[in-house]
This record gives C-alpha cells, sequence and structure tokens, in this order.
C-alpha cells in the first residue's frame, strides 16, 4: 500500500520530550513570551539551554503540581505564555480541578505538558502509568488536546501550540520512538492525517502506537486487506469528517491507544461513527485496568496494543461488515 | 504613622456605599455571601480606592496593580467596588446571580476589573504568584540588578479557605522566588462554612505559621483604615519576601444584629433586609 509522508524506513529513534523541548528553545528564540514551568521534574538538555537563554522565564515550583498549574495561569493573566511540565497522572490526577477551573474555564493561554503520558512507561509500574487522561481531559470544555505520535510531528504539535491561543494539553509519551513523519509532512491542528489510503477498513490512531499501527497495515496487506491509516493527533476538537467519511467509505473502524478505550480515542471515535455512520468498530488500547512494570514490548503484548493484536481487531472488524 | 482623617471618613464612606450596594445585590439575586462579603469590605475600599493603581476606563492595562479574591464567592462587595469604581453600570446589580447575568455567583473573568474566576478554594493565592512573577519579567533592574516588578499583586484569602493545601504550596514558591510584589490578606473572621474556625479546623497559631514560612508578617484589625493602610504602605517598604497581613475581622461586620452569626451562604427576609439597609444608611 502507498504510504503518504512516511519514512521509508522509519527515520532516528527520539524521545518526544526531547523533541518537544529542542523546538520549544527554537521557537523561545523568537517569542519572548514562552515560560516554562516546571514542578521538579528534569528538562534535559534542550531545557538546560532554555535556562541559559532566558533565565527569567523559567521556573521550578517544586513538587506541587496544583500550584504549578495555577502559577501558569497567573502568568497567563500576566500576558505570557506559559508550557507546564510534570508527570502526566498528577497533573491530571492532581491538578484537575486547577486545569479545569484556573486554565480551561478562563481560555488561558496554557499549555501542559502530559510528560511520561500514557500506559507505555516501561518500568515505574500502575502509580505512574496514566490510562484515564483522554477521557478525563477531552471532557473539559475549552481544552485543545493533542497526541503526537513520533518526534516529527511532537515538533509541528509544539510549534502548533504555541501558535494557538488558548488552553492546550499535550501527550508526551516516555519512550525514545522512531520517527514516522518526513520532515514536510502536512500539519493542521484538528486534521487527521491520512498516512495510508485504503478502503476496507480504517485504522484511527492517536501517540505513539502509530508505528505498530502502521506494521499492522502491512501484515493485512499481505492478506489482502486495504487498510486506512489516520493518525489522530488532535483528539479535541475531534476531526469528525475524517472519522465520519472513513466508516461511510470502509465500513470498518478500529482505533488504536495507549490509553484507556473507556472515555479515550476509542470512546470518542464510537460517539461520531454512532451519531453520524454507525459500522462495526473494535477498540485497541487499555480494557479498564490499572498498568504494571514491564519493558515496552512487555506492557505491549500483556495490554494487547502490539501490530499482531492491531492486525487481529482489522479482521474482525472486517468480518462484522 | 497617622493618615489623613479625611482619607480615612472617604474610605469608610465607600465601604459603606460597596456593603449597602451589596445588600441590593443579595436581595436581588435572593441569595449570597453576606458574612464574608462585609468582613472583607473595609480591607477592599482600602484597595480599590486609595492603595491601588488601577484604570476604570482601562480595565485591561498592563501595569495595573491586581486584586485577586481568592475567595471568590464573597463577590458581592468586589463587584460593588468596582461598580462604585465605574468598571461597568451599578444596573448589573439587578441580575446578580440571574440566568445569563454578568455577575454570577462566583467572580469571573468575563466582569471588567475582575482577574481570577473563583470558587475553588485554595487557588487564588497561586494566580497571584503566576501574576506576581509576570510583573518581574520584562520589568527594568535596579542597581544590584533586582528586577523592579511592573505592578502589585493583592490576594485576599480566608481563614477556612486556608485548609486547602494549595495555599501552602503557594506560600513555599513565593518565598523561593522572592515575591515581593504579592501581598496576600488573610480575612480572618473566624467563620467557615458549616462552623467556626476553630471547631472545624483549628489552624492555631496563625502568626507563627507565616513567620515560620518566612514571609513577612503583619497582624491587624482588618476594619480600622488606619491600620491597614499603614500595613499595605509597610509592605512596599519590605524587600525580597512576600507578605502577609493577617486582618481580624467581624463576619457580617456593618449589621450590628447579623455581627458573630455565622450568616455564610443565606437568603435576605424583608426583614433582615430592611435592617441592613438601616444599619448601612
Amino acid at each position: 500500500m502507498k504510504r503518504n509522508y512516511v519514512l521509508e524506513p522509519l527515520g532516528e529513534m527520539k524521545a518526544m520530550y526531547q523533541a518537544y523541548h529542542e523546538e520549544i528553545v527554537e521557537l523561545s528564540r523568537k517569542n519572548g513570551e514562552i515560560v516554562l514551568l516546571y514542578g521538579d521534574f528534569p528538562r534535559g538538555a534542550a531545557g538546560e539551554l532554555f535556562q541559559k537563554e532566558h533565565p527569567d522565564r523559567i521556573y521550578d515550583v517544586g513538587i506541587a503540581e496544583a500550584n504549578l498549574i495555577t502559577t501558569a495561569a497567573g502568568l497567563a493573566g500576566g500576558g505570557y505564555l506559559p508550557f507546564t511540565h510534570c508527570h502526566s497522572i498528577f497533573a491530571v490526577g492532581r491538578a484537575y480541578n486547577q486545569i479545569r477551573q484556573n486554565v480551561a474555564f478562563d481560555k488561558l493561554n496554557v499549555k501542559i505538558v502530559l510528560c511520561n503520558s500514557g500506559m507505555l512507561w516501561p518500568f515505574m509500574g500502575g502509580s505512574h502509568q496514566i490510562i484515564e487522561e483522554i477521557a478525563a481531559m477531552r471532557v473539559i470544555p475549552n481544552l485543545v488536546l493533542v497526541s503526537p505520535s513520533d518526534p516529527a510531528s511532537t515538533k509541528k504539535v509544539t510549534r502548533a501550540i504555541a501558535e494557538h491561543v488558548g488552553p492546550v494539553a499535550l501527550r508526551i509519551s516516555n519512550p525514545a520512538v522512531p520517527t514516522v513523519y518526513r520532515d514536510d509532512f502536512p500539519f493542521e491542528l484538528g486534521k487527521a492525517v491520512t498516512l495510508i489510503d485504503g478502503g476496507d477498513a480504517a485504522i484511527i490512531s492517536t501517540g505513539m502506537v502509530l508505528a505498530d499501527a502502521l506494521e499492522a497495515t502491512d501484515m493485512l496487506a499481505k492478506e489482502g486487506i486495504k487498510v486506512r491509516l489516520l493518525d489522530m493527533h488532535t483528539i479535541k476538537p475531534i476531526d469528525a469528517e475524517a472519522i465520519t467519511k472513513a466508516a461511510r467509505e470502509t465500513g470498518a473502524i478500529v482505533t488504536v491507544e495507549d490509553s484507556s478505550i473507556i472515555g479515550g480515542l476509542g470512546g470518542a471515535v464510537a460517539e461520531i461513527v454512532a451519531e453520524n455512520a454507525p459500522v462495526p468498530m473494535k477498540r485497541v488500547g487499555i480494557k479498564d485496568r490499572f498498568g504494571q512494570s514491564g519493558t515496552i514490548p512487555e506492557l505491549k503484548e500483556e495490554y494487547e496494543l502490539t501490530a499482531r493484536h492491531i492486525a487481529q481487531a482489522v479482521r474482525e472488524s472486517v468480518k462484522k461488515k | 504613622m497617622t493618615h489623613d482623617e479625611k482619607l480615612i471618613q472617604r474610605l469608610a464612606e465607600k465601604a459603606k456605599i460597596i456593603r449597602r450596594d451589596a445588600v441590593e445585590m443579595i436581595w436581588a439575586g435572593e441569595l449570597g455571601w453576606i458574612g464574608g462579603s462585609f468582613s472583607q469590605a473595609d480591607i477592599i475600599a482600602a484597595l480599590m480606592f486609595h492603595q491601588m493603581k488601577h484604570d476604570p476606563k482601562n480595565p485591561d492595562w498592563e501595569d495595573r496593580d491586581r486584586l485577586i479574591v481568592s475567595k471568590a464567592h464573597c463577590c458581592e462587595t468586589v463587584y460593588a467596588a468596582l461598580g462604585e469604581s465605574g468598571y461597568f453600570s451599578k444596573e448589573l446589580y439587578k441580575s446578580y446571580g440571574k440566568m445569563g447575568a454578568t455577575l454570577q455567583a462566583h467572580t469571573e473573568r468575563i466582569v471588567p476589573g475582575i482577574e481570577y474566576s473563583g470558587g475553588s478554594l485554595g487557588q487564588g493565592l497561586s494566580f497571584a504568584l503566576g501574576e506576581a512573577l509576570a510583573a518581574r519579567i520584562d520589568a527594568q533592574k535596579d542597581s544590584s540588578g533586582h528586577p523592579i516588578p511592573r505592578y502589585r499583586v493583592y490576594c485576599i484569602i480566608g481563614d477556612g479557605e486556608s485548609n486547602e493545601g494549595q495555599i501552602w504550596e503557594a506560600v513555599m514558591a513565593a518565598l523561593h522566588y522572592k515575591v515581593d510584589n504579592l501581598v496576600a490578606i488573610l480575612d480572618h473572621n473566624k467563620f467557615q462554612s458549616s462552623g467556626t474556625v476553630e471547631e472545624r479546623m483549628n489552624m492555631m497559631p496563625w502568626v507563627d505559621k507565616w513567620k515560620a514560612f518566612n514571609w513577612d508578617t503583619v497582624e491587624i484589625d482588618g476594619h480600622d483604615f488606619e491600620a491597614i493602610l499603614t500595613a499595605l504602605e509597610n509592605a512596599d517598604k519590605v524587600k525580597g519576601k512576600p507578605h502577609i497581613i493577617i486582618a481580624h475581622t467581624t463576619k457580617c461586620k456593618g449589621v450590628p444584629s447579623f455581627e458573630h452569626k455565622n450568616l455564610h451562604f443565606c437568603k435576605l427576609s424583608d426583614e433582615m433586609y430592611a435592617e441592613a439597609l438601616e444599619a448601612l444608611k
């Protein structure tokens, strides 16, 4: 199947957090409003460079996520463009009301970087792997939720959300991931990217599992199943048009995420499909369980997130057509 | 330090007006927070009608001083002070708390002059900290290289509200960053929603707590304009640390028969409405 905008073979392995920070340093050289806030969170080499270049625009409030988010809201009230950094589980889990009340309620221009997002964080275990963030964030009015899939899309997303005036939550996974996209791929907030244009079923993926979804399309192509692959990098506002079109034109939808399917991307897509173009669906993602320690391959296997599991979900959904 | 008697009289008159207008709002809205709104009224009058640099004709003036009322349910005297200052027409008071009203039951930033949308307690001091930090970025520097903040931030917090852990997160961070353009004022009216502060969550000793966090700490009578003005002026002089003014206040101050009762969130009866207006003539 012809692939659009995809590097072949896949490119450099890099942590999305590093790609994000490199882009922030670039942006901060032209945009004097960018301020960075951390909750006792490592900055990496690029973050240290920001500290050197803009020592009066970087803060660490210690292990205090509530204060982290609300202080950022105050800085936005004062005319600046704050980016906050802490583990996603503690931003979403401990500072939920601050994100809702102090940031989203007033549409303040705060960017909440959900670091170590999702289930695919090796070693740390269930206390740290967040399964709830997509469900919890997308229900908040005014808040944009983005979920890039690789280092290249992370950079484009970072630039786009810095330009977008208003509150944004940005999912950033922990592990180094392969670069999927060529640099020239078109990116627009709220518009899904079509990587493959098949007609038998559609995989709608978000976040770092995109590479696994790509691998699944290869497995299926060998069986003659032509799969459309959409990267839903913006979960809110969701690209309802692309989802509806995919449902109508392929007749079977599979969602893929490293987050709970309850209210996650699976839930979001199901809402659109059920209302606009009901077709068989399968949701690949975390099925109402907490996480645990393990390597990324072990976690993908245990939580059924491998290319093999994605391909099987496609076969099952196609059978139901 | 003593202040001009005319100034004190003028502020006392303004405080009476904003309490009276707050009564009208609570009457129109058929509900309201008269207790905490009245305990903070003299502090708000001193800030809005004397201490703060602000411009009702230009509410978004970048270098205005900020007032963050963290106990944002006590919105009526805040709205009244803004209306009296000329930020908006007092006509808006009539729709207070009603469907579609600009003046919602907790302060919201959509209202000209309101800096902070509250309602979830314990968060305003963090927001004030962020605003105060913003005042130091892109600011001129003094001869020793310290930024000269472009504006000051005043934040009124409640004693019951101080149960919230986030207050103390902000206290810690404000000292860490030596945010000396941040002045917190504790409206210590000794009551919280369902009882006295002492019986719900005794946080004594208040002064020692703030001193232990190394804030510039002062304790005053929050209904004594001389004391309020002096404390606010002294806060400008102490550099390198944030300031807390622990203001002893009386819930419902201004209507003697209501004072020392925990009228936290209430509807005014016909008799109470008449009594309040009579006391505030």
